[in-house]
Order: C-alpha cells, then structure tokens, then sequence
C-alpha cells in the first residue's frame, strides 16, 4: 500500500509539472524567434518537454510494481 | 486509379477487413480465449480518441493559428498522469457495480436514480451530435476530393446537393448498418464488445500509420526534412509570425489553459473514452503501460502535423484549398495516387472508428437510462408479463443507432458550414465537460446529492446550448443573428458571445467558463442545502469507499423473495442461457450446484441477480425489476446510517470486552484462591475451638465428679478423702497450666506474645536449670549427664522462652522415663551458625509415626484412648514455636524401646540477629 501511494504521488507532480512547464509564463519564454536544430524555438520546446513527461510518467509507472 | 469505383471498392474492402477482425475476436472471446487481453491493445484501443478531427482538423488548426491544436493532447497527457488516481478509482467501482455507460454510472451513484441517467444521455446525445457531423463532414468530403482526381476542387458549398444526392447522407446510413452489423447482433454481458476493441485497435495502427507516411512524404518528399520547411516559413513575411503565436496573457494563453482543461475533462467524459477506458477494460493493470502509451501514441501523432501545415500553407499560398484537407490534397497535387488513397483510406479509419464506438456508447444509454426506465414505469404491467425482452431491447438500440447518425446528418446540413473541423469538435468537448463535476464529485465526496447533481447537470448544459449551439445555429441562419449581436429581446447583457459583457475571450474559453461556473456552483450549494435519502447515502458509500469497502452491497437490504421470481426476471432480459449461467456460476461460488441444489434467495443473492440484470439493461432499470418481483422493505435513512456506525463501534466494542473478560477472569481466579483460604483458615478455627473446649472439660469434669463425691459422702474414709482432694488439686493445677498455656499459644500465634530478647548463654542456662530440676531428678531416681563445650556460642533469644522450652523437654524426659533405671542426656553443642540442644531419655521412645505428631496441638505420643494422658498436649507445641520464631529448629530423633532424643537449634548472635532483635523489642 505504500508504494501505491508513492506512485500515486509522484504521478500527480508529474501532472502538476507538466501544467507548469505548458503554461504561462514557462511557455511565453520559449515564445521567440529562432530555429532550434531547424526548429522554431516554442515547438521544439513543446515536443521536447512532452516526450520528457512521457518518459517519466514511463519510469514512474514502470519502477513502483503497486 | 483514383477512380470512383476503386475507391468506394477499397472503402468497402477496408470495412469488411474491419468487420471480420471484429467477428474474429468475438468467436475467440465466446471460447474463453480473449484476443485482447494485452495492455497493448488496451492502450491502442484508448486512440480511439484521435479521430478525423486529429487526421484532418489538427492540419487545419495548426494552418490557422500554428499551436492552436496541441492542448488537445497535452491536456489528456496531464490527465492521464491522474488516472491512477482517478480512473482507478472508477474502474473499480464500475467492475464492482457492472455499470454498463457513463449514464449509468451517474444514475448509479446518485441512489440508481433512472431519472439522472436519462438527463446524461440526452445531454449526451445532444452534445455528441455536432462531433458526429464533424466526421461525416470530413469521409464525405474527403471522399469528393480524391474523385476529383487529378484537380483540386473543394467540395460544393453543404446544402446546395439535394439529401438524397448528398454523399454525406449515404456515409451516414452505410455507417449506421455498419455499426448495428458490429455492436448489437447480441445483448453483451456487462457491455464487453470484445470484437469492437480489437477492430478499433487495428484501425488505431492504420490511422497512424497512414498519417506518418503523408507527414514522411511532405517533409522528405516535398521538402529537405525539417529545417528546409520552417526555414521557408521563416523567410515567408505573412507566415512568419506564427512561429510565435501566443499573445498576450487575456488572448492566447487564456484559450491556451481552458483549452487544456477541457481536453483533460474530454478524455474522461466522452462517451466513446469512458467506453473503451472503463466498461471495456478487462484487466486494471493495463492501466500501468496505457498511462504512456498513449501520451505517446499522441505524440507519435503529432510530431508531422506542423510541417504539413505549412507544407500546405506555402504549397497552396492563396487559401483557395482548404486547410483541413491538406493532408489529402498535397499527395494530390504531386501525383502521389497510392498515397492518396492510404490517406483517404486513413480518414476514413478514424472517422469509422469514432462513429462505431461512440453511437454504441449512446445507443447502450439510451436504451438501458433512458427508454427502458420509462417504459418499464409507463407501461409496467404490459412490459412486466413479456417472457423475452431481449428483442425489444436490441430493437431500441438499433433504432438509436439510427437516430443518432442522421441527427448527425441534420446537424451537419443545418450547421456545419458555419466552423472549421476543430471547432465543432470543441462543442461537443464543452458538453461532456459539464460532466465532470458529477462524476468527480461523485467519486471523492459523500455529501454530493442527487438533487445537486441533477441541476448543476441541467444549468451547464443550458448555459452550454445558449452559448455554443445557438450561435452555431445562428451563424448558418437557423436562428436570427440579431440574438447573436442585441441578445434575446435586445438585453445586451445576455448576449451569447459575450454573456454579461465579458469580452475578449474566445467563444470556447468563455463557454467554459459560464458553463463550469453555473455548474459547479449550483451542483455544490444545492448538495449542501439538500439531504439524502437512504439509498443515495448508501451509494455514496460504496461509491467513495471503494478502496476501503468489500462488496457489501448486500447488507442494506430487507425484504422477501422468492428463487422461481428471479429466475424469471433473469430470463426476460438475459435469456434461458444467460439466466441458467448466472445461477450456475452462483451456485459454483458457493460451492454448491445449479440447478441440484436449491439456492436461498436472501440479500446476498438479491443483490446477485440485481448486479447481473444491470449488466443487460443498467442498474435503474434493473433496480426497479427486481423491486417489482420481490417484496421490499425501505430502510430509512437514519436505519442505514446507523448499520453503518453498527459496524464501526461493533470493532471497538470487541476490543473493549475482549480486555475486561481477561481481567475478569484474573478476579476470579484470585477470589477463588482467598476463598479457598478463608475456608482452610475457618476450619482449622473450628478444629482449634472444640479441641480446646474437649481438654478444658476433661480435667473440669474429673474435679466436679470428685468434688461432688466428698460433698455428697460424709461417710468417707479419711485416707479416701485425702486421695480425692490430691486428684482434685492436681486437675486444678492442670487445667490452670492447660489455660496458661492456651493464652501463651494464643500470644504467640497472633504475634501478641512480649519477647524480651536479651544475649543467653545456652551452657550456663542449661546449667542452671538442671540445677533447678535436681530434685525432681532424685525423687524420681534419674540419673543426668550433660555435655558441655567449653565455650559456647552466646545466641539472642528470651531468656524465659528458652527456659520455658528446656524445662518442657526434661519435664517430658522424666516423664517417659522409667524410675530408678532412667538415664537423661542433655548435650550442647555447635553447629555452623547454630547453637544445638540435646535431651536424650531411655524411654519408651516414640514410633516414627508420632514424631511429627506430638508437636502438634493437643498431641501426645501414645494411645490416647488406652492411657491417661499426662500432659496438656500443648508443650511440645509451643515448645516448637518459641523456637522458630527466634529462627531455630526443633525436632526428634527417636526409634521404640531406644529412648528419645529431642533437639533444638538457635541461630548464633550475628550482628543481624542484634539488628532483628532490635526490632523486635521495639
């Protein structure tokens, strides 16, 4: 139970983290000119940070065995 | 190639390949060998979410306003990071509780009331309609498009075609067979459409798929990779400015944040979500790979929908193409046929896979929450005598299925010019927001009501009709434009694009807000005004304390029934087959078998067929068929609430009395004990009383008989005379001495007795009171040795006590001795920590039988029944006792015809002994 509860919480944060990093004013940082390896600034940073979300909410999920 | 007949051949192909992997998996699953019971499928089948809105619409929107379309995803990203908290929640309840629909999942928290989850499924129905259109909006004009083939020429304006030339009316109908053909050739068990999830899943690969090889193509075909495309787009001065789209705070990142929630609210509350997430769900820990998977399915989605978009914009830079079909028209306009195709093919998948699930989703809920409930209420006494309701059932969803579709179509003639794809997608997303707040309130608070649920549903869905699905209709001129710029009867206030003169949102933000506003607000203060009734406080329960609860639905019900009722109940709804299962797999449960053995209808078994029956027709319908075919008994409110606080404070109590009956049992076994004692002590009181009272009446009775010889004989002898009166003194004397020493017995033993303890030395005592006995010894002839060390020991002991014990022991030597042959022994001696005594006599010594005897009370050696005794019986006794209680010893040593040797020890005086005799005198 409590390992459930870890991950539980940890998944939550994520949440909240990802509500941060897609939000004002995180997002209007991003919002300039620019290429990125070819890519405009704000969508790379978008794909970027939601491939980084993805890939905790992957470990998250995956280490706690609740 | 792309001529009409290939295409409509390869559509029709794509469907039965559809089709048969749909009746493949039902047949496995009917054997018992699920094909979809891997979380891959699971998480696949979840992408039902992405439909032709995603396909078509997110070009479209991206075209438009460059990142416009990314919160639809990121929203259900941030979602789904809750869902462990949330959705597993809801996957239990519903498991647990066998809801068949979100309708009935409503219905079912708020006290299975039939009248709330028919109040779902029209807000339901309505708000899925326009996103139903959405689709038919996208296949039929898709479709147009590729039959142009090789021009581009966008589809003729919508009403202009007569219905019945309309291809958008034919998509409708071909679907809607498609879809009975698919969903309701049987009644399911529990809603499982295992053959629809393993279809979906597939045509979730096939959109995918599809959209990666146009996105591919566009990219490195067309363009140089990425950075060529945005490096035109850069240096393109009108395009430019979308690389930065997001204004300033009021503007773009309010439609930004009500945009991300709403989508987060979406992917709980759509029909065709709920459907695929929960009721179809076999087994919770899929939930573990499907809160990635899918994000990244979305991503995977996504990642080429920008290059396409401009792609798009710089191929076609005079906005005669559409946007929305981009996806389509750019392989058109570089002759790529088979690409084209696959597209159109890939559309056609994600529109299919969204009418399929969804009008399966709403035809369930409009049969089960909200024709049935009527018409079992209306016509009761008809519906209730029919063997076989299965029929009428699968007619009702049929018919509905039907009816949804055209719905569609009519909003799609009456309204779907008006909006781009997305933005009639986001109607229908504000609708089934308005569910959110029952639900999620439903799940976490106990206080929610029925009542507020109920109203705060109807407030949302009428602020959401006012301010989005008129001014739809408005702009396409169904309804007056004037209400769209003076308000209802020129009240300006109440315009509604800007209602109470909030402006400078978006018409979707500002939906949103009002409609969550009024919604909320009066769900939460009509639940706190109002009560609950007894059936809605147990829902509540079992619905909030899922995780802390078993099912113990049972326990909340009184009332009579009988097996033969239900059984028939079953058959009506479930059929001959499905009833028996039901019994049978009870029976197993239970150890027992169907139909041998006889099953008892009591709670636990009502409660059974109730759960079984709401996986067929919805927990309110069944509800009420099961109340008609057993006599109930309603529970008060206050009767539930206090089974409830029962069987909390019956844990308590148990602990409580578990401890007192322990304690008790200690107090027994201790008063027991005391008992035992006071009884030993009170006989040996018994004992002591008439021994005392026997020996004090012996010498008592010799003296009266003597006396009142003497007195009533003046005849006698002189010589006689003297011989009665020597008798009579001598029993004097000793009954004197018996009571002396019965009150020194009595000291002692009560510990009354004056102990003066002074320092004694045992040879001069011993000494002495031979001495004093000298003369006793000559009368008798008794001849005396004693042996004395030269020192001895001085102990600490009342010197009075001490003499009184010696002279008992010589006294009784003389007495045992025979006269003129007697020899008496007195030796003193040491040993460690002691002092020793020794009286030795040539007696007739005593049998090892009465040497433990004669120290007791009243006790001598000898026969007391053959010879006189000669003494009180108490000497040795108190002989003993004098002894001990300084801390010595006193025994006996003796063999018959050999004498006796009687011993006693006192401690030596030690500095402790000075110390205890110190006390003892004070």
């Amino acid at each position: 139970m409590d390992r459930l509860d870890t991950k539980a919480q940890r998944l939550v944060a994520l949440c909240l983290l990802g509500f941060l990093l897609f939000n004002y004013p995180i997002l209007a940082l991003f919002n300039r000119a620019g290429l990125l390896f070819g890519i405009p600034v704000l969508y790379a940073y978008i794909f970027a940070a939601w491939a980084v979300l993805i890939a905790l909410m992957a470990i998250v999920v995956g280490r706690s065995r609740g | 190639m792309l001529q009409g007949w290939v295409i409509v051949l390869t559509s029709f192909a794509y469907l039965g390949l559809l089709f048969a992997i749909a009746y493949y998996a039902d047949q496995r699953a009917d054997q018992g060998r699920s094909v979809i019971a891997s979380p891959y499928i699971y998480s696949l089948s979840l992408a039902v979410y992405a439909t032709a809105w995603t396909f078509y619409g997110s070009v479209g929107r991206a075209a438009a306003d460059g990142v416009g379309f990314l919160p639809i995803y990121l929203g259900p990203t941030l979602m789904i990071a809750l869902w462990w908290i949330v959705m597993r929640k809801i996957l239990r309840i519903s498991k647990l509780n066998r809801i068949t629909s979100l309708a009935d999942f409503v219905a079912s928290r708020y006290g299975k009331s039939a009248l709330l989850g028919g109040v779902v499924t029209v807000i339901a129905v309505i708000g899925i309609v326009p996103y139903i259109s959405l689709q038919l909006k996208a296949v039929s004009n898709s479709f147009t498009i590729v039959l142009q083939y090789p021009e581009i020429i966008m589809p003729a304006k919508i009403g202009a075609v007569p219905v019945l030339a309309d291809t958008a009316f034919w998509v409708a109908l071909i679907l809607a067979l498609f879809t009975i053909l698919f969903g309701t050739r049987h009644l399911y068990s529990a809603e499982h459409h295992e053959g629809m999830v393993a279809a979906i899943a597939f045509e979730s690969v096939v959109k995918l798929l599809a959209f990666l090889a146009v996105g591919v193509f566009v990219t490195f075909g067309i363009y140089n990779g990425f950075g060529d495309v945005f490096a035109r787009v850069v240096s393109d001065q009108k395009l430019a400015p979308m690389l930065t789209p997001l204004e300033g705070v009021a503007g773009s990142y309010a439609s930004w944040v009500w945009l991300t929630i709403l989508s987060m609210l979406a992917i709980m509350f759509l029909p065709r979500q709920f459907q695929v997430t929960v009721i179809e769900n076999v087994d919770e820990k899929h939930l573990n790979k499907a809160i990635w998977l899918f994000p990244l399915y979305m991503l995977a989605i996504n990642v080429f929908v920008l290059p396409i978009a401009f792609g798009g914009r710089l191929h076609f830079p005079d906005g005669s193409v559409d946007a929305d079909t981009f996806v389509l028209t750019l392989p058109m306009v570089e002759k790529q046929e088979l690409l084209a195709l696959l597209v159109f093919i890939g559309g056609l998948s994600a529109a299919t896979g969204m009418v399929i699930v969804e009008t399966i989703a709403l035809s369930t809920m409009v049969c089960n929450d909200l024709l049935m409930p009527i018409l079992l209420r209306l016509r009761r006494l008809r519906l209730g005598e029919r063997p076989d309701l299965t029929g009428l059932l699968l007619g009702i969803r049929r018919g509905a299925i039907v009816a949804i579709l055209l719905l569609g179509y009519l909003y799609f003639r009456l309204a779907g010019e008006a909006y781009a794809l997305v933005s009639i997608g986001l109607i229908s997303f504000a609708a089934v927001a308005q569910f959110a707040p029952a639900v999620l309130g439903g799940i976490f608070w106990k206080g929610a009501t029925r009542r507020g649920a109920l109203w705060g549903l109807i407030a949302g869905f009428g602020v959401w009709f006012y301010t989005l699905l008129l001014p739809a209709l408005a702009r396409s001129d169904w309804v007056p434009r004037s209400l769209l710029e003076q308000g209802p009867f020129g009240i300006e206030l109440l315009r509604p694009l800007e209602l109470f003169g909030l402006a400078g949102l978006d018409q979707i933000t500002h939906a949103m807000l009002w409609s969550m506003i009024a919604n909320v607000g009066v769900y939460v203060t009509v639940s706190l005004v109002g009560t609950q009734t007894a059936e809605e406080h147990r829902q509540a329960s079992l619905f909030v304390d899922i995780f802390r609860r078993e099912a113990g639905g049972a326990r909340f019900w009184r009332g009579t029934a009988s097996v033969p009722d239900l059984y028939n109940v079953l058959v009506r709804f479930l059929g001959v087959e499905g009833a028996e299962a039901a019994f049978s797999e009870y029976a197993r449960a239970r150890g027992r078998r169907w139909p041998e053995d006889e099953l008892e209808a009591d709670a636990e078994f009502v409660h059974y067929v109730e759960t079984r029956l709401a996986g067929a027709i919805g927990a309110a319908s069944a509800r009420i068929m099961v109340a008609s075919a057993v006599k109930e008994e309603a529970l008060e409110l206050d009767e539930v609430r206090e089974i409830l606080d029962e069987a909390s404070q019956v844990v308590v109590y148990s602990h409580r009395l578990e401890q007192k009956s322990r304690e008790l049992e200690a107090a027994t076994a201790e008063l027991r004990a005391a008992n035992e004692r006071l009884k030993e002590l009170d006989r040996l009181k018994d004992d002591f009383m008439s021994t005392v009272t026997h020996e004090l009446r012996t010498p008592l009775t010799s003296i009266r008989a003597f006396s009142e010889i003497l007195l009533g004989n003046p005849d006698v002898e002189l010589e006689q005379r003297r011989k009665f009166l020597a008798i009579i003194t001598k029993e004097t004397e000793r009954l004197t001495r018996l009571i002396n020493q019965v009150l020194d017995l009595a000291k002692i033993e009560s510990g009354r007795a004056e102990w003066h303890v002074t320092r004694v030395d045992m040879g001069e005592l011993v000494t002495e009171t031979l001495a004093g006995m000298s003369q006793v010894f000559k009368e008798k002839g008794i001849a005396v040795e004693t042996h004395l060390p030269e020192r001895v020991p001085p102990v600490q002991a009342d010197l009075d006590r001490v003499i009184q014990v010696l002279l008992n022991l010589l006294s009784n030597a003389v007495k045992f001795c025979a006269p003129e042959r007697g020899r008496i022994e007195v030796t003193v001696g040491e040993t460690p920590g002691f002092v020793r005594v020794d009286v030795r006599d040539n007696g007739p010594g005593i049998s090892p039988e009465f040497q433990e005897v004669v120290f007791d009370k009243f006790r001598q050696a000898g026969d007391t029944l053959t010879e006189k005794p000669q003494g009180t019986g108490l000497g040795l006794h108190i002989s003993r006792q004098i002894v001990e209680h300084f801390g010595g010893r006193m025994w006996v040593e003796s063999r018959l015809r050999e004498g006796a040797c009687f011993s006693f020890t006192l401690p030596v005086e030690t500095v402790r002994a000075e110390a205890r005799s110190e006390a003892r005198v004070a």
